[in-house]
């Protein structure tokens, strides 16, 4: 889960990273009393979880209460790429920045470490600094099991070649921010731009913080930084009921168990629907294995709710899960459905495969529901999905 | 032969008196694995009986490997509790752990493979968030369904469970010599890699299918691999094209950010390294055939 960069600041505060004084606030008038209370001016900072943000026109100064007003009032309901503004934070003004620098932690899938990365050339994108200037980005392993200390963290100032004058700032900076990375279970910790401000004081003025939805079991606290707004209502409610749901823009349903399959699955289904108009699926839905009557209906439920979808291609290749219990399932769940009075009008098309397939495709010609269609090979099902898709 | 495990692999299960170890035990024993005993301090000294056979409970996997000469673990522990189990498996230095377990914690799995490395990579680590693997006919180690395929001669190395489960079924008349399920977790064990060279060396594996999802890099660089090291044809398939950037899809490494970790990327150096890659689970399958038929 990626973070607002006020709840970046909030961690990074609570954990020792230097940072400014800030509050969120989602109406313009908010912005009155967080000025006033920051001794009457402010930057007023649009929170959104994307990049260019200050090109975008969503950072501003305030001078006075009233200004901070009407800035808030310009950027709230802003869009920048896509994203509505429903946040801004007022923030305290920072003192004169000398200079920007870059740092962070994240983890390096190739070498299966942590991994600093450190710049003098903070303030743009790091991605270009890594592009053009790749001897200005040190990168240094670091063991999960050893951590940073402050000698690993001098180490790392070191290596980007930090003037000698904030040296020792800096890598107490590293090592606070470390703190953060591991006590919150991120995934990544960056700051962007950490700054020299004319105090001589080292700042973190804007950063971003992912987190490990893994670690939620001891992280109480990270549920309440879920951005519930921003959810798509049929993820919103495919998450309440546990399910794997992520929304596309497509027109044919998908079901399917296991994560893998279901990914190839939307493949074939985009593969298929080329012959069919260009029609494709409408979302990824995992209903893991051993899936219930239950799952199936819930599952079903919030696909057929999706108006864009058109037809449903349930795909199960039944491992551990046995395909009469899927396609008894599948059976129960129109019946929940018709017994809860919602009309299903979209065609499905089943494929079962694997264990105890023969006996879950007879529960399906046997039910013989008129929606029901069943094609016993994955491609053939996914263009039988894909034409009745395109056909409605 | 086959890679990892075979007939002589005597198996432990840490976590087999939960409901999941209980019910995957069952499974892998009906499959003729050899389960010498279950790992759980709380229970140590009790045994557990499974369709007729007595199952020794021990403290540790150091106890179960003194006591039977365990060589394979495979662990059904919670997240929770995951991080310490792999600690001591490797501790004990157990040559193959295998981890089932869904939902580690990156820090976790990130801490444990660091204690592995530091201790020498003794312990061969295959997941977490994995099925498995499976010699068939031989031994089962983990939750691969046993009855879906049957011996052969093409080796199998997944990211994905059930995509294991789809081309082991699609190829089921022809046989494997060992399907080995790698987990696509972002930090793993054992990588494609490592399961490439292991059948690249096993004189009973003739082709070897690999499986790939979106995210990382893993697949750019079995690419490379193979071009440098495997004799063998090896024909690749790799799932999550119409994956969109930024949205996990399922596995909590499937996930594309940037310009990397696509499939067209991963398809692409494949078939740079000269492996041929399906479009669907079905064509790779075709694939497969055809190499094998000559």
């Amino acid at each position: 889960m990626d973070l607002f960069e006020y709840q970046a600041r909030d961690l990074f505060a609570k954990h020792g990273v230097p940072v400014l004084a800030g509050e969120v606030i989602d109406t313009p008038e908010g912005a009155r009393a967080a000025t006033e209370r920051l001794g009457g001016k402010s930057v007023v900072k649009a929170q959104v979880k994307v990049g260019g943000r200050g090109k975008a026109g969503g950072v501003k100064l305030a001078s006075s209460p009233d200004e901070a007003v009407a800035r808030a009032t310009d950027i709230l309901g802003m869009d920048i790429k896509g994203h509505t503004v429903h946040k801004v934070m007022i923030a305290e003004t920072a003192p004169e920045i000398l200079e920007e620098y870059y740092v962070s932690y994240l983890l390096d899938r190739t070498n299966r470490t942590f991994l600093a990365m450190a710049s003098v050339q903070g303030g743009m994108d790091i991605e270009e600094v890594a592009e053009k200037t790749p001897e200005a980005l040190a990168k240094v392993p670091v063991d999960s099991n050893e951590g940073v200390s402050i000698e690993k963290a001098r180490e790392i100032v070191a290596q980007a070649k930090f003037p000698a004058e904030v040296a020792e700032k800096v890598a107490e900076v590293l090592v606070t921010l470390w703190k953060t990375f591991v006590a919150e279970d991120a995934l990544l910790v960056e700051v962007n731009p950490l700054a020299k401000v004319a105090s001589g004081d080292i700042l973190a003025l804007d950063g971003k913080v992912s987190l490990d939805a893994n670690a939620d079991f001891r992280q109480p606290e990270h549920e309440a930084l879920e951005d519930k707004d921003a959810a798509d209502p049929l993820e919103a409610a495919a998450k309440a009921k546990n399910l794997n749901y992520v929304k596309l823009d497509g027109e044919v349903g998908i079901i399917g168990n296991g994560a893998g399959l279901v990914m190839s699955t939307l493949d074939v289904v985009a593969y298929a629907g080329e012959a069919h108009g260009g029609v494709k699926p409408a979302n990824f839905l995992d209903i893991g294995g051993g899936a219930s009557a239950q799952v199936m209906a819930d599952g079903l439920e919030i696909i057929l709710g999706d108006p864009a979808v058109k037809s449903v291609f349930v795909n199960v290749f039944g491992g551990i899960t046995a395909c009469d219990e899927v396609a008894n399932g599948i059976v129960q769940a129109l019946q929940l459905l018709a017994d809860k009075g919602e009309e299903v009008t979209k065609p499905l098309v089943v494929r079962l495969d694997g264990n105890n397939a023969d006996l879950g495709r007879k529960i399906l010609s046997d039910a013989n529901h008129p929606l029901v269609q069943r094609v016993d090979t994955m491609d053939g099902a996914a263009d039988k999905a894909a034409e009745l898709a395109a056909a409605k | 032969m086959a890679i990892f495990l075979n007939k002589d692999s005597k198996v432990i299960v840490q976590g087999m008196t939960g409901a999941t170890g209980m019910k995957h035990t069952k499974l892998m024993l009906a499959d003729g694995t050899n389960i010498v005993g279950g790992v759980n301090p709380r229970k140590a000294g009790t045994s557990v009986e499974i369709d007729g056979t007595e199952i020794p409970v021990f403290g540790s996997v150091a106890e179960a490997m003194e006591k039977t000469g365990a060589n394979v673990s495979v662990l059904f522990v919670p997240p929770a509790f995951a991080k310490a189990a792999v600690v001591e498996a490797i501790d004990a230095e157990i040559p193959l752990a295998v981890v089932i377990t869904e939902g580690i914690a990156v820090h976790d799995s990130a801490a444990f493979w660091a204690y592995a490395k530091s201790k020498g990579n003794k312990t061969r680590i295959i997941g977490p968030n994995c099925p498995g693997l499976i010699t068939p006919g031989q031994s089962n180690a983990g939750i691969i369904p046993g009855d879906i395929t049957k011996p052969g001669r093409i080796g199998l190395v997944s990211k994905s469970g059930t995509l294991t489960y789809q081309m082991m079924y699609e190829l089921r008349d022809i046989g494997f010599s060992s399907a080995v399920g790698i987990g696509g977790d972002p930090v793993i064990g054992t990588t494609h890699i490592d399961a490439l060279a292991a059948f690249e060396a096993d004189p009973d594996t003739d082709l070897i299918v690999m499986i790939g999802e979106i995210g990382g890099d893993a697949e750019e660089r079995a690419a490379d691999f193979i071009k440098a090291n495997v004799t063998k044809p090896v024909v690749g398939y790799v799932a999550g094209f119409t994956a969109p950037e930024g949205k996990t899809m399922g596995h909590a490494g499937a996930i594309v950010s940037g310009s990397s970790g696509t499939a067209a990327a991963k398809k692409e150096a494949l078939e740079a390294a000269g492996v041929k890659v399906g479009k669907t689970p079905t064509e790779t399958a075709k694939l497969a055939r055809a190499l094998l038929a000559g």
